[in-house]
């Protein structure tokens, strides 16, 4: 690069860098680290500090309001994991949680975003639409389900009037139907997220390649098969990953929408955690769940870059 | 379908294509419409009407709603505090992430492979299990019930996607107009003000906006870190609408079309910069 000489237009390497002007050339070895310097300070004190201290916590007894007590117990913490039938059931739920949503999103983020890639009327419109929910938070996403969800004046109650259903209960209060009235509330938000990645990376597809499936005799099946699902497969990978960790560790929706309930049928591993701490107060606890949920997402995030192949260069 | 436009005469292929577009195209997409409108309209409805109606339209329009949210349940203030945490945020995360993503996407230094590596790993921390030890650490610098610790709190769990974002952007400005501007006696940083700044308007719009929305949206941080009333931001005020036994529906409505308008015109503003956005900074990273 031409920056050792600025008084020349001769490329650099017409010649020897010229002698007695190492400040240049020092402040360009540090300008990156002072470019990165306060996001690592941010990075540092405010999240590999707190994983420090979770880490340090799950190998204590530490429960707040029982001071006196705090003592080092190993790997007591996680012992005590392995037989608590609600660390399972948490785990099971977010299991189950982050593979419905993760693929029902792929599944309608796909199509969606093969629809609103095609030319047509109104498009700009439609796109703007359906991807508006992608701005909303968890907790206004929670208003608004509330309001549709509620038996006495939500859109269930006028669907009955109508004759299609039957509304009187409300779906969240129903262990059997508060999953899969979380799930498309969930939905709701978490499609538009899929879709734009998706569309992203569908207007990269080089057009020849179409023609040439085209004129090797492919129809719209065979040319979306064998040309446009390989060439998303990066963005789906990345996308389906990146979105099973968020639904992973996302508590807002769960926490204000059914807040673990009905009788723990929708309680997460974090949302448990979350618990833990604001109930019983037993911090100890709470981060030896924590660090196993740290591990759980570690072997995803290993996965994730296996897959992914970040941070080589193109 | 393709073979089968080739054997048909053309007005005939052309119905059947678009026979084929409607099943293909505008029926899904009427049913997402549907399902995604729905949910925003049956919100402005309840906002709109009056308490106890139970029209689908809403008419009489009242505003009364607003009134008791704004006034009464404090959202005044709620929107406010908002409104600059979200813009501070925004300044942190941009400014930070243009100074890091300049670096990544224009130096290569030692260690910038395991800061990339950290960065992305950043990403499966758990944010909400985080909130005990950053509680003790706020506590520790005296931020508890400070608009700071979610500031601070939000632009550093933003910073990582954001720097990746923003370093995906600088990298489609060509170098050489870098390089040409600083061999015509541009020093580093006015070549980088004056030549790569401006081309980089829409990705610095991207990350701004995600912040914003991000910072916006954040409900467990000002839930954990401000007890004050007078502190707190709209997601902790729309939450206590809903009460614990009665919801006042008209009130939780109007919340919410509060809590939505400014995620609502920077979602439009930002909107085709999204996609580009996205797929600049994470699709080809």
């Amino acid at each position: 690069m031409a920056l050792a000489d600025r008084t020349t237009v001769r490329p650099p390497a017409a010649g020897p860098p010229p002698t007695g002007r190492r400040g240049p050339r020092l402040r360009r070895a540090l300008a990156p680290y002072a470019l990165i310097s306060p996001t690592v300070l941010l990075l540092a004190v405010f999240l590999l500090v707190p994983v420090g201290s979770v880490v340090h916590y799950a190998l204590q007894h530490h429960v707040v309001n029982e001071p006196y007590d705090d003592a080092f117990v190993g790997l007591g913490n996680f012992r005590a994991m392995l037989g608590d039938q609600r660390f399972w059931d948490s785990l099971a739920f977010s299991a189950k949680w982050v593979v419905t949503e993760v693929l029902l999103q792929l599944l309608l983020g796909l199509a969606l975003a093969l629809i609103v890639n095609e030319t047509f009327v109104g498009r700009a419109m439609a796109r703007a639409l359906v991807f508006s929910p992608w701005a909303v938070s968890g907790v206004l996403t929670t208003s608004i389900w509330m309001l549709l969800y509620n038996p006495a004046t939500g859109v269930f109650h006028y669907l009955s009037e109508i004759g299609v259903g039957n509304a009187g209960t409300s779906v969240l209060g129903n262990p059997d139907t508060v999953f899969g009235a979380a799930v498309v509330a969930e939905l709701w938000r978490g499609v538009p997220f899929f879709a734009i990645l998706i569309l992203a990376d569908l207007q990269s597809v080089p057009k020849e390649l179409y023609e040439a499936a085209s004129i090797d005799g492919a129809g719209r099946t065979r040319s979306f098969l064998h040309v446009t699902l390989p060439h998303l497969r990066d963005a789906i990978v990345l996308a389906t990953l990146l979105r099973a960790v968020w639904e992973f560790n996302n508590v807002d929706l769960l926490y204000t929408l059914t807040n673990g309930g009905p009788a723990g049928a929708t309680t997460s591993l974090p949302l448990y955690v979350a618990q833990l701490a604001r109930k019983s107060y037993d911090f100890g606890y709470g981060s030896a769940l924590t660090t196993a949920a740290f591990v759980i997402l570690l072997f995803c995030s290993v996965l994730y870059l296996r897959l992914s192949k970040f941070g080589r260069q193109r | 379908m393709t073979s089968a436009t080739a054997v048909l005469p053309p007005a005939a292929a052309r119905r059947g294509e678009r026979g084929s577009r409607f099943l293909r195209l505008f029926l899904p997409l009427g049913l997402y419409l549907v399902f995604t409108v729905v949910p925003f309209y049956w919100m402005l409805l309840f906002a709109l009407r009056p308490a106890g109606s139970a029209s689908l339209l809403p008419w009489p329009l009242t505003l009364e709603h607003f009134g008791t949210v704004w006034n009464d349940m404090g959202f005044r203030v709620y929107f406010q505090n908002s409104v600059w945490i979200a813009l501070l945020t925004l300044l942190f995360v941009t400014f930070f992430a243009l100074m890091g993503g300049y670096a990544l996407a224009r130096f290569e230094f030692r260690g910038r492979r395991l800061f990339m590596l950290a960065l992305l790993c950043t990403q499966f921390v758990p944010g909400a299990m985080m909130l005990i030890p950053l509680f003790n650490i706020f506590q520790t610098l005296d931020l508890i019930d400070s608009r700071w610790s979610l500031i601070i709190a939000e632009s550093t769990f933003q910073l990582p996607l954001a720097m990746i974002l923003m370093s995906g952007f600088v990298r489609n400005v060509p170098v050489e107009l870098e390089e040409s501007a600083m061999v015509d006696g541009c020093g580093r940083i006015r070549a980088f003000l004056a030549v790569v700044l401006p081309l980089l308007r829409p990705g610095i719009v991207a990350v701004g906006s995600f912040a914003f929305i991000g910072s916006w949206n954040n409900f467990l941080f000002a839930l954990m870190f401000l007890n004050d009333p007078e502190l707190q931001t709209v997601p902790v005020g729309l939450q206590t609408t809903i009460g614990e036994n009665t919801v006042d529906f008209g009130a939780l409505a109007a919340g919410g079309v509060v809590a939505a308008v400014p995620v609502v015109l920077v979602f439009a503003v930002v909107q085709k910069y999204l996609v580009q956005g996205m797929s600049a900074g994470a699709v080809k990273g």
